[in-house]
């Protein structure tokens, strides 16, 4: 227990730990002390002079955030001087700041606008001329206006300390001083925008949003982003349908501040002009778009036939869609089509993984284990490309906590910078690269190893057997691609009891009918049976539709509500932001054909289905008021796990890439063309 | 022929520090060692650390960078013990408006501050030593790194300084033309290569500073001051002085003076005596308006305020500082509008930037200014160059808000009516 002072803020007595710091302490308290530069993950900079409070025995007025609390300290937040000097400091702020409110996007959710009502002068004595610069763009989606700068040197650290990139400075010196790229005129960075939303006015804006909207003409929709497998919660401002922007400006969810590139700003693919918007059937001419009723007619029909004729069906499902739409596709196949043949591109041996922890219990660490764990080990896998949010994690470990970061890897990562040793291996040489490290590793308190798609099978469950050995507690994460890829697993999205597996359907010269949901398998591999019926549901005429027989057009995650399970296994609920003209939910389409066949499933709302989730599947049983306010870990079966048929391959996305959303989203093409990015098209 | 000198030395003066300056060839080690160099580190080679920090105590000897704190004090917070390695940081940014003094001390007399280290480096067991010197003084970085060579090429640095066994090595460093780079923590960021912006406070530079070592850091001519205490004893030094004032100090008097120049005087030496006497008295027997008494940061005195000794708590007691000695003197003739205007263009220019209140209100203030000095000044604005720089005044981050506003409040108090009779010029004009 730490040691306990009392003080007295505002003639209240206050108890507080001691050595904390007097600005967080007074707001824990629910006593306001403003402050642009103070940002609790980040370094001390006193450089705003916003939080200067008045300590009796103190000549001078100190600053809040850099000021520990002292037994018996007495402080005045609220005197005359404090308040004179609150205003003078906006009153020196707004000098050079431009007033251009009206048309700045930080409009009405400025924090200077926000401070100059609260503590500011109404009028100014400023009658001199404002220094002027021109507006720069740094990269598609960072641009900055050095005159609306406060200089809270908050984007600095964000981006040095918060990214680990760096690729932001201070340039020039006095009145004139300006936040500059690091290297020439442009940003040489992940493009994540951490940047843009950690600023507390307009100076750095959206290349995505900028001059579209004002914040109070959208509707803000909390929900989770649709790409990797991390689960960041993004919240997107919606406008008549259209999303705008996406961030997490309020630091819920389980990613604080963080979004990258993909959470804040690839959204676009909603409204690219190749979005499937009516149902196509392939005729002679070619691809001809039929109504939703002809389309479920002909899709029921054709399942019906052949399920009567005992013909052999092969479902694969997606990465992507909710829980509840996995749910009921494999109850669907399983008691509605009677087949096992069903499975989904997997990226991560979970099978291995959950058979190898069988019988362990607090063996699955969370999102925020990456963050609180003592050590962290990252086996096999570069974070900072396909898990922004883990490695996020990881470094704001070690600058919070001094964590002990390991990296065992095939190339350089940027756990490197942090690392207290890093190996390289082979591909395949994982386990033993870890070996390597056992004697540090067993001195560590506790560890989190965190492990990629090089490490399956025998492997995996040797990397689990050196974990058990080192005599300390130890917590893993199987990395998995994409927004649901532990969802899908977990809702048997699987080839089991005796079913075919993703490669074998597609092997199977005699598949008479090919499912396919959300995903593209026909992209790298061929499919071998000529006479199959081929049904997908797709956002976009992907290389699999355009094999199709019928393509339906289905909705996207931020189309949809539901629940999807991130690669810790945290389940978390998605809500719609928009509906996209002609699109159905994959859940809809799903209960639609299931009603046209006559087939009893259930009721297909997302809440009903996740009744039926809670009560069947392991470890889903989370109230869903628990739900309703955040993330809630799930537990899989704590048994032995059969083996199951097929490849586990990651698709080796980069930061900049999503799968087949990719050619779909224009900005990510944008960043991806600019100079100066960190990262190359393809990955590791 | 005598040597030149940039000023002739006057009678007045007791040159303890700058005693060998008019000694031709006082620049070279052969010179400095026929002139008691080295007795003071021999000597202290024979003393316990604790003694030389004893001996710099009862010196008296206060600071000669600006801020006065005793020196001795000072050098006892540098943790002997630690197991992180020492350092000493020398600071030659001599930067503050009005002082010219450090450059004096290298150029004249090198290996005097050369010893000087030496002798730091034995009180708090240091290694090595970085002279810190601003980027304007390029020629004085070559002239001291000579002094170095000839200090390493005849063991007087290295692995065994004059054959005492003791190891210390000493580089130069040169500033980037920053004047915030004389705040010590900031000119420790610069060292370490980073952008000169001051740290915050604690840890102090005794415990951590220089790469996060504990650094001994002091200015010029306080190290060069430690082998004459040292070699003739504190309390020597301290006699010269006045009480809590040892010594003796190199001042700058420049402006309004028939004789500008440095002249090492004893604390406590009386300011009219110094600039009629020493310094020759106002050009054309002007009367004498105004004193900067130790570089631009000050508070400006009136004439009337001037018949004063000057020590660092008496000139505390009138409301100013001794500051870095730089004593700039304004006769009848000079128009406090522009001087406070020339003050605060040096201030807003050099402000870091780092804070809010010293970013943006030494430009404001400047701008202010320098309209009011072409003519479109307002009644407001003269209470508002005051309030303005009360707002900055105690609030910013570093000392330099502080510098840039105590002036600006002290001209506008005490030559108020130098900005109303701007104001009647215009009301004329119209």
């Amino acid at each position: 227990m730490a040691d306990i002072v009392k003080l007295t803020i505002d003639g209240r007595e206050i108890q507080a730990e001691k050595g904390k710091l007097l600005i967080e302490v007074a707001r824990q308290n629910g006593i306001e002390v403003p402050a642009f530069c103070y940002h609790e993950d980040y370094t001390l900079q006193a450089a705003c002079r916003m939080c200067l409070v008045e300590i009796e025995k103190t000549p001078k007025l100190q600053v809040g955030c850099t000021t520990p609390v002292a037994e018996g300290m007495v402080v005045r937040t609220d005197s005359d001087l404090v308040r004179k000097s609150r205003k003078g400091m906006v009153e020196f702020l707004l000098t050079n700041h431009p007033l251009d409110c009206p048309v700045c996007d930080k409009g009405g959710e400025c924090e200077l606008q926000d401070m100059a009502f609260r503590y500011g002068a109404g009028e100014s004595r400023f009658v001199e001329r404002k220094i002027h610069t021109d507006e720069k763009q740094w990269s598609p989606v960072v641009y900055f206006d050095a005159p609306r700068c406060i200089l809270c040197y908050r984007c600095v650290r964000a981006c040095n300390e918060g990214m680990g990139v760096g690729a932001l400075g201070v340039g020039n010196r006095g009145a004139i001083s300006e936040i500059v790229p690091n290297h020439g005129d442009h940003l040489e960075c992940d493009e994540c925008g951490l940047c843009i939303d950690i600023c507390p006015v307009g100076a750095l804006t959206s290349g995505a949003y900028r001059y579209q909207t004002r914040p109070w003409e959208m509707e803000h929709v909390g929900t989770i982003c649709t790409h990797c497998a991390d689960g960041c919660k993004t919240t997107l401002g919606v406008r008549n349908d259209e999303i705008m922007r996406g961030n997490n400006r309020d630091r819920s969810g389980i990613n604080n501040e963080f979004l990258c590139v993909k959470g804040r700003y690839a959204f676009d693919f909603t409204k690219h002009p190749e979005r499937l918007q009516s149902p196509m059937m392939k005729t002679e001419k070619g691809f001809e778009p039929i109504s939703w009723s002809q389309a479920l007619e002909v899709v029921s029909t054709k399942f019906s036939e052949a399920k009567a004729r005992g013909a052999k069906f092969g479902v694969i499902g997606s990465n992507h869609t909710t829980n509840e739409e996995n749910f009921f596709l494999a109850k669907f196949a399983r008691q509605g089509l009677g087949t096992n043949n069903i499975d989904h591109h997997r990226t991560g041996d979970l099978a291995t993984f959950f058979d190898a922890l069988s019988g362990k219990t607090n063996a699955l660490a969370t999102t925020n284990d990456v963050y609180s764990a003592k050590a962290v080990l990252v086996v096999g896998a570069d974070l900072a490309q396909q898990h922004p949010f883990l490695s996020f994690q990881a470094r704001a470990n070690f600058r919070h906590h001094n964590a002990h970061i390991y990296a065992v890897t095939s190339g350089p990562v940027r756990e490197d910078n942090q690392a207290v040793a890093s190996v390289r291996v082979q591909k395949g040489g994982e386990v033993a690269g870890v070996e390597s490290l056992r004697d540090k590793l067993k001195s560590e308190g506790d560890l989190v190893i965190v492990f990629g798609d090089a490490v399956q099978a025998d492997a995996l469950r040797k990397l689990v057997d050196f974990g058990d050995s080192l005599g300390i507690p130890v917590k893993y994460v199987c990395l998995v691609d994409y927004s649901n890829s532990r969802g899908a697993f977990d809702m048997g999205v699987l080839p089991r009891d005796g079913g075919m597996s993703r490669e074998q359907m597609l092997a199977a010269t005699d598949l008479d009918v090919l499912w396919v949901v959300g995903a593209n398998p026909l992209k790298i591999a061929a499919l071998a049976s000529k006479q199959a019926f081929v049904v997908v549901q797709d956002l976009f005429m992907s290389e699999t539709a355009k094999q199709a027989d019928v393509v339906l057009p289905a909705a996207s995650a931020y189309e949809k509500n539901g629940t999807v399970t991130n690669v810790c296994g945290e389940v978390q609920r998605l809500k719609q932001a928009i509906k996209v003209m002609g699109t159905k939910t994959d859940l809809e389409i799903f209960g639609q054909i299931a009603k046209e066949m006559g087939l009893n499933l259930g009721i297909w709302l997302p809440d009903k289905v996740f009744e039926e989730i809670r009560e069947s599947v392991h470890g889903y049983g989370v109230s869903p008021a628990l739900l309703a306010i955040g993330p809630v870990p799930t537990i899989p079966l704590n048994g032995r796990v059969a083996a199951l048929p097929g490849a586990i391959q990651s698709s080796g996305d980069t930061l900049f890439t999503s799968g087949s959303l990719t050619p779909y989203s224009e900005i990510l093409n944008k960043v991806m063309e600019a100079p100066g990015r960190l990262y190359g098209g393809q990955g590791q | 022929m005598a040597k030149q000198l940039y000023n002739e030395p006057s009678p007045l003066e007791t040159r303890i520090v700058s005693k060998n300056f008019a000694i031709e060839g006082s620049e070279t080690l052969d010179v400095y060692l026929a002139n008691d160099g080295y007795k003071a580190f021999r000597k202290a080679k024979e003393m316990t650390p604790e003694a030389i920090i004893e001996e710099v105590k009862t010196s008296g000897l206060r600071g000669r960078g600006g801020a006065g704190f005793p020196t001795g004090l000072k050098w006892s917070f540098v943790p002997r013990n630690s197991p992180k390695p020492r350092v000493i940081v020398v600071n030659a940014d001599e930067s503050e408006p009005g002082t010219c003094k450090d450059r004096l001390l290298m150029e004249y007399d090198p290996h005097q501050l050369i010893e000087g280290i030496l002798i730091g480096g034995l009180a708090v067991d240091a290694h090595a030593g970085y002279i810190y010197i601003r980027g304007e003084y390029r020629y004085l970085i070559e002239k001291m790194d000579r002094a170095i060579d000839e200090a390493y090429a005849n063991g007087y640095l290295g692995k065994n300084v004059a054959g005492t066994g003791f190891q210390f090595d000493l580089y130069t460093h040169s500033g980037a033309g920053a004047y915030e780079c004389g705040e010590e923590t900031a000119l420790l960021d610069s060292i370490e290569g980073k952008r000169g912006i001051p740290r915050m406070k604690p840890p102090f530079p005794a415990v951590a500073g220089a790469w996060a070592l504990p650094t001994l850091l002091n200015n010029v001519e306080t190290f060069s001051a430690i082998p004459p205490i040292i070699r003739d004893g504190g309390a020597a030094f301290a006699v010269l002085g006045t009480p809590k004032n040892g010594g003796t100090r190199l001042v700058c008097i420049s402006g309004h003076v028939n004789k500008p120049g440095v002249y090492e005087l004893p604390l406590g030496f009386p300011m009219l005596k110094a600039i009629y006497e020493v310094a020759g008295g106002i050009p054309g027997g002007k009367k004498l308006k105004a004193v900067v008494p130790g570089g631009s940061s000050c508070p400006i005195l009136k004439a009337d305020e001037c018949d004063i000794l000057m020590d660092y708590d008496t000139l505390a007691k009138v409301g100013s500082m001794l500051g870095s000695g730089g004593m700039v003197v304004l006769d009848e003739t000079t128009d406090m509008v522009r001087f406070a205007l020339r003050i605060m263009k040096f201030y807003a220019h050099e402000s870091c930037g780092w804070c809010i209140p010293c970013r943006e209100g030494t430009t404001w203030l400047k701008k202010i200014l320098q309209r009011f000095y072409e003519g479109q000044g307002r009644r407001e604005d003269i209470s508002m160059l005051g309030e303005l720089s009360k707002n900055m005044l105690g609030r910013t981050f570093c000392a330099l808000g502080d510098a840039a506003a105590l002036p600006t409040i002290s001209i506008v108090e005490k030559f108020t009516e130098d900005f109303e009779a701007y104001l009647a010029r215009q009301e004329v004009l119209v």
